[in-house]
């Protein structure tokens, strides 16, 4: 089964940090998008152009963006009804939808459980409210906590909370105060991304002026938040992501695997019959119904390998064999156990993976590994 | 018997660089009808890309024009020489096959530094000069004011010189007059033994090494043996003729007085070295002419390639450009550090890069190469001298008497608002002040005493960024002088490594050591493990970076299932790591090496 990804290219405003594609929500045609992703269900134009496999069953929806909450739970619910109409969505479909705590309300979660929604991630970012402000998010802390109860009361219970390290007048005191806040609602599943700058963002051109964490310090919030987190009873199962005991992403979890999901909306990727592919980041051509843009084939032995070593589960070589249908290389495995001397990876005979220091250089150990 | 060959008449052009020499060249092929309008192709002597591209003749070209005047038909040489200082000994032995010199200089620059090196040059040769102001179609031209110049500097007297623009053809033909008339004509004796002399070889696929001469006495024709003079090889005549601008004419003999070429089967050019006098196995000459000398290396340099698994093709590459260049010089190297490549010895700088940029650019390697060193002289204690081309066998301090560097006669021509900068220049670089002469209002000669080393190290991009490219510069080199000489060594995570080492004066070493530690430091990748950069003297470290441990290379984010910019992340960084040199355990990028001996562009 594929996973279904959304990308809703709408924001309130666009948060200083952020590079993913986005409008503002003001300015922009919610109605004619809706529209255009709902026209592309029925036809699935787009989708087949590059694969030949039209069967288009699906065991998880995501609906990622941008803020999908701006659309409005009855949009979200649109889309959600015509893809069950025109695709198949499996009864114990994961169903997500990224919310921006300061754009949803109690009507909002009652409708969002009402249209089949069961899991929910919030862009929280911080506890510290402070912290919170400086990277454009300005729901409080008990608006926060509010929206998980509410979310909660109408069952949806698979929450994921957003937490960034390295942000502007972060320590590692204030990072404690946001883990403690995350431990405390309860909520199953958190995901922890390090802050990058990227070229083009307001942070970008305001660095000097950013009161930053140094690299060590960000390394060490990393490593604590860990650790503490697993002593919460969280699994550290992929570099950024922690979950207690079935509440792993699964939708999320389909690109570490290497499995096939299909995209909808400007800038989504798709990966279906070994093709990769994509629509422009630009939501006028998304909505003209702009073709999509070819991009290579996937899922070879670099990419799996590159993929699976995100998740602590690492290469399982049994997984690999049936896979490739060879047996994984013993000179990739040498050099891994010279990893494990350095406590960077984990190797055993039946696979191998990264340790949380690993982790940290992920991208240097995957490229000698693959080299 | 010695006779006059009224009719043919072998001269060179010579001029400053990018005073119009190739250009005018080409007008003078057309003029006389010897290329066709149609096959013209710009500077049609300069048949390397390389050459065109840079402006510059590299190897040295002949033609025969063939010229009517009053009836009379004329056999004209032209034989084009190398503009550039590097290859001196090649121009004067063009010049040595001549008995005139065309002059030009350009009607907006007037006198640069190379007119007066090549006029020096002719005059040695006894060479007739006939004067030319050239580009007197730009705007900028002041043909008189250049005339006044040549006459007072070179004391030539230019009332007649031809005022021609080579590029639009103006006035060309008088050129040709004024060689008829002032470049004397050759004499020589058909029937004496044959002395010719070689003002150029090249290597050519199918004929083997095509030996241009210049015949002074005798006659030589296919079938003949052929003897080298220098070097005592023979070889069977196979062809001899002329050359006309694109092709070999053969001829049934060449004569006294006449320039052409010889076939012989020859494999390298090696044994037809330029300057070495032909004659015949059967009836030799007993006395080779004058000046012959084997060109030898100033410069040096390691040269490596970037990808160990092209040794091979960067040997044969090599070999290729000596088959052409007699002056380049290599022999196998290894490398701690680099691994197997090519110590390389070179006429000077601009011979360096010339063969790098072929390297690179006709064969496709991708290279290494290392700081260029000069031959230093080291004087032991024990009374031995040692010449060192290669820092890493600079020997023990301890065991040093004294050593000498090579010095250069050198001379800068400028406007003068430029004399107060030069001067710094030069005081950077260690020279000493000789001479200072105004030329003329506009122009002023600067002699110094200059190390070579400090010249190979981009002193000519100095000079030319610091006076917006007014300056112009020449040198040769003067004999060796006594120096204060130390070794720096460059030592990453405590190992040194060798292909970074280099010889320097003393005085210039601690500022040297300190920017290139800071290169260094920003061009050495974090590793996962802190890497300290030492420079040091024999033992003792002078200047310290370091690099930080690698702490943190991940990727945070997988944005909305898009692997490819994962993907590329990753490829980029296997990219990178196929130009890294290993050294022990640390990764060195090639940029690294190239940030080095580009320390001075900042």
């Amino acid at each position: 089964m594929k996973g279904l990804y959304i990308h809703i290219p709408f924001c309130r405003s666009k948060c200083p940090y952020c590079d993913f594609y986005s409008c503002l929500s003001k300015n922009a045609d919610i109605e004619s998008f809706v529209n255009a992703v709902i026209d592309e269900i029925k036809t699935g134009r787009r989708a087949t152009e590059f694969t030949k496999n039209s069967d288009l069953s699906f065991d998880t929806v995501y609906f990622g963006g941008g803020t999908p909450s701006v659309i409005g739970a009855d949009n979200i619910g649109r889309i959600i009804n015509c893809a069950k109409k025109y695709y198949s969505i499996s009864d114990k479909a994961e169903i997500t939808v990224e919310c921006n705590p300061s754009t949803v309300d109690d009507e909002f979660f009652r409708k969002l459980s009402f249209y089949g929604v069961n899991r929910i991630s919030l862009g929280m970012q911080s506890a510290v409210d402070n912290e919170r402000r400086k990277l454009g998010r300005f729901a409080d802390r008990n608006q926060v906590l509010s929206v998980i109860d509410s979310a909660k009361k109408y069952g949806i219970d698979n929450i994921s909370l957003d937490v960034m390290l390295g942000i502007p007048d972060q320590t590692i005191e204030s990072l404690d105060d946001t883990i403690d806040f995350c431990i405390e609602t309860g909520a199953p599943h958190i995901s922890a991304y390090m802050l990058s700058i990227e070229d083009g963002t307001v942070f970008h051109k305001r660095i000097d002026t950013l009161n930053l964490p140094d690299e060590d310090t960000v390394c060490k919030m990393y490593l604590h938040l860990s650790e503490k987190l697993r002593n919460a009873g969280f699994r550290h199962y992929e570099i950024s992501n922690f979950a207690k005991s079935g509440y792993e992403s699964r939708h999320n979890t389909k690109y570490w695997n290497c499995e096939e999901y299909l995209g909808i909306g400007p800038s989504a990727h798709s990966f279906i019959d070994s093709q990769r592919f994509f629509l422009e980041r630009d939501i006028n051509s998304f909505i003209s119904g702009e073709k999509a843009v070819y991009d290579c084939t996937g899922g070879d032995r670099e990419e799996y390998m590159m993929l699976r070593l995100r998740l602590s589960d690492g290469i399982v070589f049994e997984d690999y064999k049936v896979r490739f249908g060879e047996d994984f290389s013993s000179e990739t495995i040498k050099k891994a156990l010279d990893f494990e001397k350095q406590g960077l990876m984990t190797v055993s005979e039946t696979s191998f993976s990264l340790t949380t220091d690993g982790f940290l250089i992920s991208n240097y150990i995957i490229s000698e590994l693959i080299n | 018997m010695t006779e006059k060959k009224k009719h043919i008449r072998n001269f060179s052009i010579i001029a400053h660089i990018d005073h119009g020499k190739s250009t005018l060249a080409d007008r003078l092929l057309e003029v006389t009808n010897t290329v066709a309008k149609r096959d013209m192709q710009q500077q049609i002597l300069d048949d390397m890309d390389l050459e065109r591209e840079r402006g510059i003749t590299i190897k040295a070209h002949a033609v025969t024009l063939g010229y009517n005047e009053d009836g009379e038909e004329y056999e004209l040489n032209l034989i084009d020489t190398p503009g550039h200082v590097d290859f001196n000994y090649e121009v004067s032995r063009s010049l040595a096959a001549c008995e005139g010199a065309v002059l030009i200089v350009d009607a907006t620059q007037g006198i640069e530094a190379q007119t007066l090196a090549n006029t020096y040059l002719a005059l040695d040769h006894d060479l007739e000069l006939v004067p030319v102001i050239n580009k007197i179609d730009l705007p900028a031209a002041d043909p008189e004011r250049v005339a006044a110049d040549i006459e007072e500097v070179i004391g030539l007297d230019s009332e007649e010189a031809p005022r021609v623009s080579a590029k639009t053809g103006e006035n060309v033909e008088d050129v040709l007059r004024q060689i008829v008339k002032l470049v004397p004509c050759p004499e020589g004796d058909d029937d004496a033994p044959l002395r010719a002399l070689v003002f150029d070889s090249i290597y050519d696929n199918y004929k083997g090494v095509i030996v241009y001469v210049r015949i002074m006495d005798g006659t030589i024709r296919p079938g003949d043996t052929m003897k080298m003079m220098a070097t005592g090889a023979q070889f069977t005549v196979v062809e001899v003729g002329k050359m006309a601008a694109t092709s070999l004419s053969p001829r049934d003999k060449l004569s006294a007085g006449e320039v052409g070429y010889i076939t012989a089967s020859i494999k390298t050019v090696r044994d037809a070295r330029v300057g070495d006098t032909v004659t015949t196995a059967q009836n030799p000459a007993t006395e080779p002419l004058a000046g012959y000398k084997k060109v030898n290396p100033m410069v040096f340099c390691g040269i490596y390639p970037a990808d160990g698994a092209d040794y091979e093709a960067l040997k044969e590459a090599l070999e290729k450009l000596q088959l052409n260049d007699a002056a380049l010089s290599f022999e196998p190297e290894t490398s701690g550090a680099l691994g197997f490549g090519f110590r390389c010895g070179f006429l000077g700088l601009l011979h360096l890069e010339i063969i790098q940029e072929r390297l690179e650019r006709e064969y496709n390697l991708d290279l290494v190469s290392t700081v260029p060193s000069v031959i230093y002289k080291i004087h032991m204690r024990g009374g031995e001298v040692l010449e060192i081309d290669n820092p890493t066998k600079y020997p023990d301090p301890a065991e040093i008497d004294y050593s000498e560097e090579p010095m250069t006669d050198a001379h800068i021509f400028s406007p003068p608002e430029f004399v107060g900068t030069i001067m710094d220049l030069c005081q950077e670089r260690r020279g000493f002040y000789k001479d200072m002469k105004y030329l003329s209002a506009d122009r002023v000669e600067l002699s110094y005493d200059l190390p070579l080393n400090e010249i190979i190290y981009d002193f000519f991009d100095a000079l030319k960024s610091r006076t917006r490219g007014y300056a112009s510069f020449d040198y040769e080199l003067s004999g060796y002088a006594r120096s204060n000489l130390v070794k720096l060594d460059v030592l990453l995570n405590g190992d040194t490594i060798d292909a970074l080492s280099f010889i320097i004066h003393s005085d210039k070493a601690y500022g040297r050591a300190r920017k290139i530690a800071e290169k260094l430091k920003d061009n050495i990748p974090k590793h996962q493990f802190e890497i300290p950069v030492q420079i040091a003297i024999g033992g003792k470290v002078i200047a310290r970076e370091t690099v930080k441990a690698m702490r943190k290379d991940v990727l945070a984010k997988c944005y909305g299932g898009d692997i490819t910019r994962k993907k590329k992340l990753l490829e980029k960084q296997k990219e990178g790591k196929k130009r890294m040199r290993s050294f022990g355990t640390v990764e060195v990028p090639q940029e690294a090496f190239m940030a080095i001996l580009k320390l001075d562009e900042q």
